[in-house]
């Protein structure tokens, strides 16, 4: 149980992702989870105005329901299958946080500076969470994929287009990490 | 019923998402910064058991629910569109430090300040549907 309850090593991790995956194409579906922003916009109406949300939604119910899954999951995991354990950052990134004003380094899985209530009822905080959702929900849909379906499906089917997008996630990420955060913070 | 086993995969995906500290915002910003090997452990080694599978299924002709072999929908090819929207993803990625499948599973961990987020990507991608034909692909 107490192997349960730690945190899992990367090397049971990663492979249990690529199960997921297999499930999925097992199940004659595809492992992609940002496909269900536009199912929402489907829903939402979109597909009204927008032909690019004209399609059968109803197709795409499913994933709506692994994503309904995935939301218990992580409820059961946090509140059921987890001591509380701080997060075993490196060392030389915790000092990174702590210079950027960080407090509370990896005491929880999201920082307060960005995701606790006093933080998101600023105007900083609350930009950063709609622009970085914005361009997480913009992106993935015009580079075809996000981590899900473009780096593990993708790159697991050898797909050149995947390899792509991930390089340009990281040119993002790397752009975003070293010169916008510091900025920020 | 027959959408039982989508939930059961789900849920499963949401524990191993949390247990391996891939939802972590910190992971993100610690891999973008090379400190760890931790989150190129998890993807490398979801890779690699991803191609075992992938090869190892389609030489044995494994079958999916349908009957036909087991195969992964090909991406359009195109140079462009995968970088752009990289970019803009990989910036997204680092700043939220949550990418699609994560935002949900926080939602789940008690973290109710990620619904903006996901408004905030559902609203991103209707403006991707809007200007999808004047964005070079």
């Amino acid at each position: 149980m107490e192997i349960l309850l730690s945190p899992w090593p990367w090397y049971v991790s990663g492979p249990l992702i690529a199960l997921v995956m297999a499930l999925l194409i097992y199940f004659s579906k595809t492992f992609g989870m940002s496909s269900n922003l536009r199912t929402l916009c489907a829903i939402g109406g979109a597909g009204k105005k927008v032909p690019f949300f004209k399609f059968d939604w109803r197709s795409q119910w499913w994933n709506l329901i692994v994503v309904t899954g995935a939301v218990i999951g992580g409820y059961i995991a946090h509140f059921l299958l987890s001591n509380p354990t701080d997060i075993d950052l490196s060392t030389s990134t915790a000092v990174a946080l702590n210079e950027m004003g960080f407090q509370d380094i990896g005491k929880s899985l999201l920082p307060n500076e960005i995701y606790g209530w006093d933080a998101v009822l600023s105007v900083k905080g609350l930009s950063i969470l709609i622009i970085g959702g914005f361009l997480v929900g913009f992106g993935t849909r015009y580079g075809g994929g996000c981590t899900s379906g473009h780096a593990i499906t993708g790159l697991s089917s050898l797909q050149r287009p995947s390899l792509i997008a991930v390089i340009g996630f990281f040119i993002g990420g790397l752009i975003m990490t070293h010169f916008i955060l510091p900025l920020i913070f | 019923m027959k959408y039982i086993k989508f939930l059961a995969v789900g849920i499963f995906f949401g524990i191993v998402l949390v247990k391996s500290e891939a939802v972590s915002w910190y992971r993100i910003f610690e891999m973008f910064r090379f400190e760890s090997f931790h989150m190129y452990g998890i993807i490398g080694t979801a890779v690699l058991s991803g191609i075992l599978f992938l090869q190892i299924g389609k030489k044995m002709g494994l079958k999916n629910t349908e009957g036909s072999i087991i195969s992964v929908p090909k991406k359009e090819r195109s140079l462009i569109r995968y970088i752009l929207g990289g970019i803009i993803f990989g910036l997204g990625w680092a700043l939220a430090g949550a990418c699609p499948g994560p935002m949900y599973i926080l939602v789940g961990t008690g973290v109710f300040s990620m619904l903006i987020v996901i408004a905030a990507a559902i609203f991103g991608t209707y403006i991707y549907g809007v200007l999808k034909d004047k964005l070079p692909h």
